[in-house]
């Protein structure tokens, strides 16, 4: 009995390093988003190519989107761009853009430039509807299933384990 | 009084009294409140919920463009006369329980509520247990260790009565 008493503390320090151990491989800024599960927020807004034209839920007709949150301050989401674009190619996910607190006429440059990956983009001008997507910063994913729910979210620039993890969850091949 | 101080004097006078009150002006004058009262609640709210950009600082202490926006919305709640509850409750809709500096009770926190008191506990039980040990084993064990025969018993008597009858 006395003898097991002293390895008390070996045990104790085996486990204290194995949760910091584990600690070392923990993402801070990976955050679930409290949305999964949750239908798309409610959104009106104006069209990023065309200020005349509201889009609003409806517009997310029943097939599985990748929406994805972008602005033309955010470097990475420059770096983002060129996948998005190449991703869109694939014919596999309809991506939709959130233009996130940006100015008009940059925005439509931008694409311009550097090509269209999206159906279309909202313009939220305001980072309204980002307050309501629980967005922190831009590039962020989410994945909205037929059903308008928000089942998936990557922060930060699209990854091919993210990208595929969305194929997945949306039952793409 | 001032008169007849020289007006370079009362120039450099006015600059520094400036220069003492814009800080405070800066930092007062970005939201306006109805009352003192809902000045003290957005104080209060802005402290006790955490930037999820940032996530070490609170919305109150930090520049982040989204700590800005949500500063504003809990300008803008508080203006439609909300509670705090629904306005905490509007910033756990979005970025989950993350955003509280102090967490909810719930299942998944009653190891953070009560783990500590349990720690408590715990090793006051420890120390409890290895005290009563130790004083267990200093009066129990030297008397089973000294058996004494009748000639020693005999000795510790006279010594004893020795001692007894020399005392004064």
């Amino acid at each position: 009995m006395r003898r097991f008493i002293l390895f008390v503390p070996l045990v104790l320090f085996i486990a204290l390093g194995y949760f910091l151990w584990k600690g070392l491989s923990l993402d801070p800024n990976a955050m679930p988003s409290a949305l999964i599960g949750q239908p798309f927020p409610q959104f009106k807004q104006p069209s990023l190519e065309n200020p005349e034209q509201i889009l609003t839920n409806a517009d997310f007709q029943g097939k599985p989107l990748l929406v994805n949150v972008w602005a033309t301050w955010c470097p990475s989401c420059r770096e983002e761009h060129p996948d998005l674009v190449a991703l869109a190619k694939q014919n596999k996910l309809a991506i939709i853009g959130i233009n996130y607190k940006d100015e008009r006429p940059a925005a439509q440059q931008w694409i311009r430039e550097l090509g269209n990956p999206y159906l279309f983009n909202i313009f939220d001008e305001q980072g309204m509807l980002g307050l309501d997507l629980g967005v922190f910063g831009a590039p962020e994913n989410y994945l909205v299933d037929a059903q308008g729910i928000v089942r998936y979210r990557h922060v930060g620039p699209i990854t091919a384990e993210a990208w595929t993890e969305m194929l997945r969850i949306a039952n793409v091949q | 009084m001032f008169n007849n101080l020289n007006l370079g004097f009362k120039l450099a006078l006015l600059l520094c009294i400036g220069l003492l009150s814009s800080p405070v002006f800066a930092t007062i004058d970005v939201y306006q409140f109805n009352s003192d009262q809902d000045r003290m609640r957005f104080q209060t709210l802005t402290t006790e919920l955490r930037c999820p950009k940032c996530q070490n600082q609170n919305l109150a202490d930090s520049n982040a463009p989204i700590a800005q926006d949500l500063r504003t919305k809990i300008h803008s709640m508080l203006t439609e006369k909300r509670s705090d509850q629904e306005i905490i409750d509007y910033m756990i809709a979005r970025y989950g329980d993350f955003v509280l500096y102090q967490p909810r009770m719930d299942t998944k926190t009653y190891i953070l509520w009560f783990g500590p008191a349990a720690l408590l506990i715990i090793g006051v039980g420890v120390v409890f247990w290895i005290s009563r040990k130790n004083t267990e084993q200093a009066t129990t064990t030297p008397i089973e260790v000294i058996n004494l025969d009748a000639q020693q018993q005999q000795q510790l008597a006279e010594l004893l009565n020795d001692k007894g009858n020399s005392a004064p």
